[in-house]
């Protein structure tokens, strides 16, 4: 699916992570600013691609700064990005969930 | 490949410093007999000791490759450190050893300057953190640091293995021969604990003061006999900064269950009868388990005879209301603490020696019944380290975490995560506390009991509401929550040394890998 518009979901607090999404061609590129980035940065970037790839998303620029978040934040942020980036948010995809 | 040797905590230790220090072995210390040294005393009958300027006592008594000293009683509040090394660096001074109690916020970039400028080259003190911690952490220093204890810096100063040339000691009063104590003035500390070993054993002792007295001035914790000069400086310390006000009682539910939890397990334990003794650190939840530990002594009716090491406004409070007999105060955390000690004659001032050297005709800390101490990381073999971060980088202190953890009873109290951080893992990155020293660790979701101790099983398997689990356990459900982390990455090489209570080799720290 297509990116509609640049979308952000979650916030800078501790254990929080905050994603960016906005329009990309050549896949899912990510950025990633994490307190944990030496422990989970392979980790934090798989959760991410895995939840865009079930939204449908194959091409888009993330930006994310996480803040030590566990992997069902990550998912829950990422997936709130996509839907607002998308356009859908009044019309969850229930599956992917 | 280095070459190394596995300590006795299964830590290889590069065999370059083993040949100058044994590996870790055990715990006990036994009945060595030690031979302690003496300082050189340059002979003076007192009436020339006050000087104006820092610049001139450094330009007469530091020179390329002493070892000098400072204390870090006036904590982020210290000016004295700064002023210093400022006129230390600006005179050139080479190969200097900094062995101060321990390094503070404040320090930090003073001492990468100077290790830049080639004016410090070796280091020893309790630990670093902040810029320092990461700079040496990323090799910004030759040598290793060597990370003591405080009752191993004690032991040390004591038989010579560190020698201080000249001792740098902030006071908040002082007469003109040095009589001082840590108790009134604007910059009041309380004890000097930690500063009286290098009063008592550094060949020259300087004393800074922002407060010159009428002589002579009592009660002298450092005395006249024990200094050379009183530097009239403007301002030894912020007093904001030195200490902070009323620490505020945690609402933080976490901390609050697992006070409660640390509690229950020292009232159902074989200790907790008349004449008990305890020390308690100064973290949210170390303050919230005196508040509980208060009404539990009220409930049974039971006193403790003494609350050990670092003092804090609550256990003030617990000797003013008679449920402690005496407080052995090696330092003081807030202005409460500090400032009660000039009208409690039951808060008695202790050097670091007494509190807690392990070559010594019985420490405070070999009867201490009950300790309460904070972990970074423990691992399922009980090993605690309380020095290196998540990320491998130097940002703690021993402080006397060995030393407590030879009470009758050491508790581990630390949140199970923090954050996407496990505390409970499979190996600590860096032991500082050897887990045979270790005997509980309490978390929000359990208690651990170290296997060694059947006896304390027993007796808390007794205790309906206990959750008592395997600390494997723990490890594990910490792993569910947040993740296999990657394996740190180092180099090679050693950047810091960490010497058990006795000085024996308990682990290294490695550069980390950029």
């Amino acid at each position: 699916m297509e990116i509609k518009q640049t979308a952000l979901a979650g916030t800078l607090e501790s254990s929080d992570i905050q994603i960016t999404l906005s329009q990309g061609s050549n896949g899912i590129q990510i950025e990633l600013d994490s307190s944990v980035e030496a422990l989970y940065g392979p980790q934090i970037k798989q959760v991410i691609t895995t939840t865009l790839q079930a939204a449908g998303i194959d091409n888009t620029q993330v930006k994310a700064v996480d803040k030590g978040a566990l992997d069902c934040v990550i998912k829950a942020r990422t997936l709130a990005a996509a839907q607002r980036a998308l356009g859908t948010v009044d019309e969850p995809n229930w599956e992917v969930l | 490949m280095v070459n190394t040797l596995k300590n006795k905590v299964e830590r290889e230790i590069p065999a370059e410093f083993l040949e100058t220090r044994k590996g870790f072995e055990s715990t006990e210390i036994g009945n060595p007999e030690i031979q302690r040294t003496a300082p050189q005393v340059r002979v003076s009958t007192g009436d020339d000791k006050v000087v104006d300027s820092i610049e001139d006592i450094v330009k007469k008594l530091v020179k390329d490759g002493m070892t000098i000293s400072f204390h870090h009683h006036l904590r982020e509040g210290d000016f004295i450190f700064n002023k210093v090394m400022d006129a230390i660096i600006s005179l050139g001074i080479k190969d200097l050893t900094l062995a101060p109690s321990s390094l503070t916020n404040t320090m930090n970039d003073k001492v990468v300057e100077a290790i830049k400028a080639g004016t410090i080259t070796n280091i020893t003190s309790s630990g670093m953190r902040g810029s320092l911690g990461e700079a040496v952490s990323h090799g910004l220093l030759k040598n290793p640091v060597i990370f003591r204890s405080h009752g191993n810096r004690a032991r040390s100063i004591e038989n010579g293995e560190i020698k201080i040339d000249v001792a740098f000691l902030g006071v908040p009063n002082a007469d003109r021969l040095g009589n001082a104590n840590g108790m009134t003035g604007d910059a009041a500390f309380g004890s000097l604990g930690y500063a009286l070993m290098d009063a008592n054993y550094a060949n020259k002792v300087v004393l800074l003061t922002d407060n010159l007295v009428d002589y002579p001035n009592t009660p002298a914790s450092i005395k006249q006999t024990q200094v050379d000069y009183v530097v009239k400086v403007d301002q030894v310390g912020d007093p904001d900064r030195i200490g902070t006000g009323a620490t505020r009682f945690t609402k933080n539910p976490k901390d609050l269950k697992i006070a409660k939890m640390v509690n229950d397990v020292i009232v159902h334990s074989p200790y907790f009868k008349q004449g008990f003794s305890f020390q308690t650190g100064s973290g949210g939840a170390a303050l919230a388990v005196a508040r509980f530990l208060r009404q539990s002594m009220i409930d049974s009716d039971i006193k403790a005879s003494f609350a050990l090491g670092g003092i804090t406004k609550p256990i003030v409070d617990l000797l003013e209301e008679g449920l402690v007999n005496k407080v052995m105060d090696v330092q003081d955390f807030d202005k409460g603490a500090a400032s009660s000690m000039k009208n409690n004659k039951n808060q008695q001032e202790i050097d670091a020696s007494w509190y807690a050297d392990p070559e010594n005709k019985g420490a405070m800390v070999d009867q201490l019944d009950v300790a309460i101490l904070s972990a970074l990381e423990i691992d399922t073999d009980f090993n605690v380290n309380v020095m290196t971060g998540s990320n491998g980088v130097i940002r703690g202190a021993i402080g006397g975490h060995q030393d407590a953890a030879t009470a009758k009873m050491t508790i581990i109290s630390a949140p199970l995560t923090r954050g996407r951080i496990a505390t409970v893992v499979p190996k600590v990155s860096t032991v500082v506390t050897p887990g045979s020293s270790i005997d509980v660790l309490v978390t929000e979701v359990g208690i651990a009991v170290n296997p060694k101790r059947q006896d304390l099983i027993d007796a808390f398997k007794q205790v309906p509401g206990l959750p008592l689990v395997s600390i494997e356990e723990l490890q594990q459900r910490a792993e569910k929550i947040v993740g296999k982390p990657q394996p740190l990455e180092y180099t090679d090489r050693t950047v810091a040394l960490v010497t058990y209570r006795d000085g024996s080799l308990i682990d290294v720290i490695k550069q980390v890998k950029d």
